[in-house]
């Protein structure tokens, strides 16, 4: 059986912007973790929030961080945060600009599509469930990923600037617990990469290549 | 443009080529090295510009809180450099004046008792450190842009520099951030004179900016033409450091 023809997936943009994040957001998490380490805790100094963090307390071990000392970490910081903002904002202007958005986002009407693919993966559905080019729980994954990294950017901005954004950071209860939702999205995106990571390898290796070089090759899955 | 930032496209694209590799190594507390890391503080003005002239607002006032919202003091932390060296804190000069001076028409010298008989202004607000830490207490002192409007800053003014009788503690501000209402000296915390520790006789204060830049122990406020660094800022530190 031979493979059908390569097919071209996923534009020159996507691309871009995928990898771009993909070398930032490691920087800024561990330039994070080192400005974490100066004050390991949330809440007033001699009270903490009772605030789930397995961390407190605790400074990062020396090879997830990145900066060396508090000024090195800030700095490191500070610089990758403005292209992560614009890598953000161009992939999101691509998508207004293509109507790609439209694949991507996931809409109350995807709730039950996204139930029945679920069921399909817990093998308690014997079909895979009609989808277009994305199917319910990826555009749920995709439209998720979007909105934490658009939290991260406006939790991040209310403990930079919490008097010029005093609003913002009131928004989030205060400049302590902005603090902690901006350590929470930390998290979020660790655990989502590592599923991302793993569904790709898994399901579909041959989207890896498409990242990088534009042209899919395979069927999908790529394991039937 | 570029050159008053410091910072070229050429800097741009170092950066953004090195902060690759950089991350994905992230490796083991790298502070850039010194190829990269005068880069990354390069890239740090551009924040400092963008924090004195988007971000600051000269007329937004840091939120006020009710005295009860205080931090006990004792959990409001307070360090200077002299004391983390010998264990002590600094002694102020014997006859001690505040000097106002650098590029100014007339020059000031002011006694604790000539500060005390400015125009005051008193605040509840919150402290930001860098590290990460909040704390709440009330400031009262004269508003810095009221010393200006004694000293008459000459035309060519641009920034300010705090100098400190510890250990050689010093900042320099952005001129914006300094005539800011809430930026003042300050004598007096929780209502009572300035105890050893929190900069006594005299320290600037302001909500908003980090408390690094918040010279303690002062002794002169020169208006200069370049931009002075600082303590901190010299080994690093943002410059703006505005909250």
């Amino acid at each position: 059986m031979t493979d059908p023809p390569p097919v071209k997936r996923y534009h020159g943009f996507v691309r871009l912007t995928h990898w771009l994040t993909a070398i930032l957001l490691p920087g800024l998490i561990a330039s994070g973790l080192q400005i974490y380490g100066a004050f390991p805790q949330f809440g007033p100094r001699s009270d903490p929030y009772p605030l789930p963090n397995p961390w407190a307390g605790e400074s990062f071990p020396e090879w997830a961080r990145l900066g060396g000392w508090l000024a090195g970490g800030l700095n490191w910081h500070f610089a990758l945060a403005w292209p992560f903002v614009i890598t953000g904002l161009v992939y999101l202007g691509f998508l207004a600009v293509t109507g790609e958005w439209r694949s991507l986002l996931f809409r109350p009407r995807d709730l039950r599509p996204a139930l029945d693919m679920q069921l399909y993966y817990l093998r308690l559905r014997r079909e895979h469930p009609p989808q277009g080019k994305h199917n319910a729980l990826q555009k749920g994954a995709y439209t998720a990923i979007v909105v934490l990294g658009a939290l991260s950017v406006a939790t991040g901005f209310a403990i930079y600037k919490p008097v010029q954004l005093s609003w913002l950071t009131a928004l989030f209860g205060g400049f302590e617990l902005a603090r902690y939702w901006h350590f929470v999205t930390v998290w979020i995106f660790v655990g989502f990469t590592v599923l991302h990571v793993a569904l790709v390898l898994l399901v579909d290796p041959a989207s890896l290549r498409a990242m990088i070089t534009g042209w899919y090759r395979g069927r999908f899955p790529s394991h039937d | 443009m570029t050159d008053s930032l410091g910072v070229s496209r050429r800097d741009f694209l170092r950066l953004g080529l090195a902060a690759g590799p950089a991350s994905l190594v992230a490796a083991c507390g790298w502070d850039g090295g010194p190829l990269l890391e005068p880069r990354l503080r390069a890239f740090g003005r551009i924040n400092d510009w963008v924090g004195e002239k988007i971000f600051l607002s000269r007329s937004r006032l840091a939120p006020e809180y009710p005295i009860s919202d205080r931090t006990a003091e004792r959990l409001f932390p307070a360090y200077s450099i002299t004391y983390n060296r010998r264990r002590i804190y600094p002694e102020p000069p014997r006859g001690w004046e505040l000097e106002v001076n650098g590029l100014v028409r007339s020059p000031q010298r002011l006694t604790r008792e000539m500060l005390a008989g400015l125009p005051r202004v008193s605040y509840t607000v919150k402290h930001h450190c860098v590290e990460g830490w909040t704390a709440i207490g009330t400031w009262t002192g004269v508003p810095v842009s009221v010393l200006a409007g004694l000293a008459r800053p000459l035309p060519e003014a641009r920034y300010l520099r705090f100098d400190s009788f510890d250990s050689g503690y010093s900042n320099g501000w952005d001129l914006a951030s300094a005539m800011h209402p809430q930026t003042i000296l300050a004598y007096a915390f929780n209502d009572r004179p300035l105890a050893r520790e929190r900069g006594a006789p005299l320290r600037l204060y302001s909500p908003v900016k980090l408390g690094y830049k918040l010279t303690k122990y002062v002794t002169t406020m020169s208006f200069t033409r370049e931009r002075h660094g600082g303590f901190w800022e010299d080994q690093g530190y943002p410059w703006l450091a505005g909250v």
